[in-house]
């Protein structure tokens, strides 16, 4: 293979990045070793199993990431805004919405997510860390290997460019033979082995590490929808392992499951990949309707509204969810009476969703409600998804659907659920637990101007789309005629999405100053809050709780607060056994992404040949009989006295 | 079921209204121009009053609470009552959408079946067939009737129902004429059906709205939609000065690349017909190894090709040329006479 085949070449702006991406690593890598910080780097962070460390790091990871696709975002804002513009080409558009797709939902919107469960839930049901901690930290470390190898393909290889949906037979060979596509597979594959593991992981944690008398009827809204997402996780993911395998061998090794030659089936693809997909959407949209549950109920100073119905209704959402798949294709030639069906299930979602809306409603009702950040962004969602709620309605009714289908209505309508379903929630849950995770609460003057500039940005840029949706534009096209009418409108939503890009700035810029400058006096309980999380100090010690709290209903530590009862006795503390560190997690993060990046080159005799390392650390995972050590109880009496102030 | 439609049409104009932003057109998909596209229209508009409805009561609801039990200094010491939840105010909040539901379901399985079968009031006339292949990234219309080809264009009769049987013949594409019904996916080794009937003569826009690489955001294409006679008169146009579609230019046409009108006696059917396979034959992966921005001289150089090699020496201009002349021009020329616009 030639270099210039290796590396993408050709254009300025990839050009650039080359350059850019070369420097930021010589850079870190000179900084870490001046400051002398790799030895810190590898015991404290790269080694670790404690569940919010690794939290943390999803986060870290999920906002870098964010910043990537929103920069494809912005390009391809930029492309539109004038008919005929000539920024960026047919292929590289392509490259960029297929890349914002996948960077956007796999490796933003489930690592934040992710990285906020992992923070909180063991700390909400009273947990010293989750189920597996190492297994916890193999997913985080083959999540970030796989979007590291994700990102290398814009400037090794050349980016997948046949959508974040991939359909076949255009993703195959036949019709895409550069390796772009084969980074979606591998990349793709090796994220979605971690993130089952993470289900599987918290769904042990819930079920087996509750706090004594936390019946399931008393776990708090987040955990409750954690658990139901991580179900979600188990039934969806082994359909993405399966179709990505198939999508494999087709482009790899010459099988014929998904192409137009030898009896290939392209439907097929879409079955699995919507099979996967459709629930994925909820996965990431559940663990946000948790997060907002506890923050209006914090905020307004109330018990959640109708605490059961929201539990039945997140369940009825998740059984729902894997029910409406063909939605995705009503347009492919099914009998009517199959898009009857379909369009009947769909729109059945909307009946639970829609509970949901008014127990939150309900919730702030009679209560005292404050405007914090994190409840401006809970407050700024209702509204917002409202309008994706009822565009989905409409979308879900078939025949209509022959008129919005693949259109820039479409494209409307899913950033009016996933941005204020996912995004708001993120940022309400980063504002939210911030504390917890650092020791201070981000600036709220800032995080306003955060606030509005994002959501202003996004109605700016999202809005418009569904009136030249229904003018006839069809999602995905890089360029348009004068002709067409469409300019105002995507003009409009271009500067819009400076707006909202200027929000993230903000954003930026308010964690930047909080490092420095905010607060570090500020107890445990900073909100008033709640949940049992709140009962820690702020940033959490490493064992969580020094005594397993007891609980007797919902919302205890509320409960306790009234009743001036979060008192911690003396001789109730006794020594903490905690997990060992371990390395493996992350050689064998190496190891997967060096055999992956082979496979995408399919030089396999290489790929084979490192693979041995991936089997080597599993076995050596199963011969580690290192059982963790304890948390002498004085040392914890000295580390609990520092922050409660007494004892 | 008059005055439904009345009221239909009076939302429809308010709403046309309310989308409007300083530009005198109204959106396609609520301008529609065939019986086929109204039904979904009609459809949509209905949906949309109630999404309107539910969309109002939440904004109202939300709007009142937040500001009525809004954090002032002057309640700092309010305790908020704890309330466990309301049996009867869930069970309203639950059964209101699924009233919603049954009533937004039961239009919308009516419409699915209408609008898969010739439209009503046009069930006495026999539909002309017109086979649809979509290619990268160019769309085949042939007339196994007449017997005649068409490339990105297709000439129909008014007021009489048209049957597009569809297929692909490499990637999946999306058929979409908003103006005159919605969209169906052509995909090779398969066959879809799209019915739709023009009301009267007109030129309409149509799409692919199904991502299929490269060229996809030119794939488009025009109908022209004229009176019978005039149909009839273009037909035998087409039959006495067109050149015969040979299997080598078919080839040519199929490969990956945009390219003008063309207009061609027989069809391909002759050969081959997408819908029942083979299509590997035909499909060439060399072919998609080359970006379109890396040959781009060589397409003008194809597309000012078409104009010496099928366009008739006839002094007659019938219509089909003239526009194919216009194409050579520029491709975005023929957006422009679908729109009201401006």
């Amino acid at each position: 293979m030639k270099l210039d085949e290796f590396f993408v070449t050709g254009d300025p702006i990839i050009f650039l990045s080359q350059i850019a991406i070369g420097l930021t690593i010589i850079g870190l890598v000179a900084l870490i070793s001046y400051l002398k910080k790799w030895k810190y780097l590898w015991q404290e962070w790269f080694t670790t199993v404690d569940h919010k460390k690794i939290g943390i790091m999803y986060i870290i990871a999920g906002v870098l990431m964010f910043f990537r696709g929103g920069v494809d975002g912005l390009m391809m804002r930029a492309q539109t805004s004038r008919p005929g513009l000539e920024l960026l080409d047919g292929q590289h558009y392509d490259e960029i919405f297929t890349t914002h797709g996948v960077v956007m939902i796999l490796f933003m919107a489930m690592p934040l997510l992710i990285g906020i469960m992992n923070v909180v839930l063991p700390l909400q049901i009273g947990a010293r860390d989750v189920a597996f901690p190492k297994l916890n930290a193999l997913s985080f470390w083959l999540f970030f290997g796989a979007a590291m190898l994700f990102n290398i393909s814009f400037v090794i290889g050349g980016s997948p460019d046949a959508g974040w949906t991939n359909y076949f037979p255009l993703a195959g060979v036949e019709f895409s033979p550069d390796i772009g596509n084969n980074f979606y597979a591998i990349a793709l594959q090796i994220a979605g082995i971690g993130t089952l593991a993470t289900g599987i992981n918290f769904i042990v944690t819930i079920l087996k590490m509750r706090a004594p008398g936390m019946t399931l009827m008393k776990m708090p809204m987040f955990t409750w929808t954690s658990l139901v997402t991580s179900v979600l996780i188990v039934a969806a993911f082994p359909i993405l392992t399966i179709a990505l395998l198939m999508m494999t061998l087709d482009r790899m090794f010459g099988a014929h499951f998904f192409t137009v030659a030898a009896g290939g089936d392209p439907m097929l693809w879409l079955n699995l990949f919507w099979l996967w997909g459709h629930p994925e959407v909820y996965i990431v949209v559940l663990p946000a309707f948790g997060m907002y549950s506890e923050i209006i109920a914090t905020f307004s100073r109330k018990n959640l509204f109708g605490y059961k119905t929201m539990v039945i209704s997140i369940v009825a959402i998740a059984f729902l969810s894997m029910l409406v798949w063909v939605h995705h294709f009503y347009t492919m030639g099914n009998s009517a009476a199959v898009n009857s069906v379909f369009s009947v299930t769909t729109m059945m979602i909307a009946i639970p969703t829609g509970v949901k809306i008014f127990n939150w409603l309900f919730t702030m009702r009679k209560g005292r409600i404050q405007f914090t950040n994190a409840m401006m962004w809970s407050l700024a969602f209702i509204p917002c998804f409202t309008i994706g709620g009822v565009t989905g309605v409409m979308l879900a009714m078939a025949a209509a659907d022959y008129q919005y289908h693949n259109t820039m209505f479409l494209v409307a309508h899913f950033h009016y659920v996933l941005i204020p379903g996912v995004v708001f929630a993120v940022f309400a849950g980063l504002y939210y637990w911030w504390p917890k995770m650092f020791g201070f609460t981000l600036n709220e003057r800032i995080g306003k101007w955060h606030f509005w500039l994002f959501v202003i940005g996004f109605n700016m840029t999202f809005m418009p789309m569904f009136f030249v949706g229904l003018d006839g534009m069809s999602r995905r096209m890089y360029t348009y005629s004068e002709s067409t009418g469409w300019a105002p409108y995507l003009g409009f939503s271009a500067i819009g999405s400076l707006v909202l890009a200027a929000g993230f700035a903000a954003l930026v810029y308010n964690i930047y100053w909080s490092f420095r400058y905010a607060s570090r006096d500020i107890g445990g309980d900073p909100w008033d809050a709640r949940t049992l999380e709140w009962d820690t100090a702020s940033p959490v010690q490493e064992y969580n709780f020094a005594v397993t709290p007891e609980v007797t209903e919902l919302d205890q530590f509320w409960k306790n607060k009234k009743e001036g009862k979060n008192k911690l006795k003396k001789e109730e503390i006794k020594d903490i056994h905690m997990p060992s560190n371990s390395g493996i997690p992350i050689i064998m993060s190496v190891a997967f992404g060096i055999v992956g990046f082979f496979l995408i080159f399919e030089w396999f005799t290489l790929a084979a040949i490192f693979s041995i390392a991936i089997i080597a650390g599993l076995i050596a995972s199963s011969f580690d009989y290192d059982d963790g050590y304890h948390i002498p109880a004085k040392k914890v009496l000295e580390t609990e006295r520092k922050w409660r102030g007494d004892l | 079921m008059k005055r439904i439609r009345t009221i239909f049409y009076i939302t429809a104009i308010l709403l046309a209204t309310l989308t409007l932003t300083g530009c005198e057109s109204t959106l396609t998909v609520f301008d529609p121009q065939g019986p086929v596209a109204r039904n979904l229209t009609e459809l949509i508009i209905f949906s949309i009053i109630f999404m309107l409805l539910i969309v109002i009561v939440v904004f109202v609801l939300f709007g009142f609470i937040v500001w009525k039990y809004r954090a002032k200094p002057e309640n700092e010491d309010y305790e908020p009552p704890h309330e466990e939840g309301s049996t009867a105010l869930e069970i309203t909040w639950f059964l209101i959408p699924v009233l919603i539901v049954v009533a937004l379901t039961i239009p919308t399985i009516i419409t699915i079946s209408d609008v898969e079968d010739i439209p009503e009031g046009y069930d006495d006339q026999e539909p002309l067939v017109i086979h649809v292949t979509s290619a990268d990234w160019k769309w085949i219309f042939s007339y196994p009737e007449q017997d005649i080809e068409t490339v990105n264009y297709v000439n129909i009769p008014a007021d009489r129902p048209i049957q597009f049987k569809m297929t692909s013949a490499g990637t999946m594409q999306s058929f979409w004429v908003p103006s005159l019904a919605g969209q169906k996916y052509t995909m090779a080794n398969m066959q879809t059906q799209l019915y739709l009937v023009a009301d009267r003569p007109g030129e309409y826009i149509g799409r692919n709205t199904n991502f299929n690489g490269e060229g996809y955001a030119h794939m488009s294409f025009e109908v022209v939609a004229e009176s019978a006679e005039d149909f009839n008169e273009w037909v035998s146009d087409v039959k006495n000065t067109a050149n015969v579609l040979t299997e080598d230019e078919y080839r040519e046409i199929l490969t990956p690349s945009i390219i003008g009108r063309k207009t061609y006696n027989e069809t391909h059917l002759q050969w081959i017909d997408h819908a029942h396979g083979g299509s590997e034959e035909y499909i060439n992966p060399e072919d998609y190894e080359t970006h379109l921005y890396e040959q781009e001289g060589e397409i003008d150089e194809e597309d000012s090709d078409v104009s010496i090699t099928d366009t008739e020496t006839d002094e007659e201009q019938d219509e089909s040329e003239s526009e194919q002349s216009n194409e050579e021009m520029d491709m975005d020329e023929s957006e422009h006479e679908g729109h009201d616009g401006h």
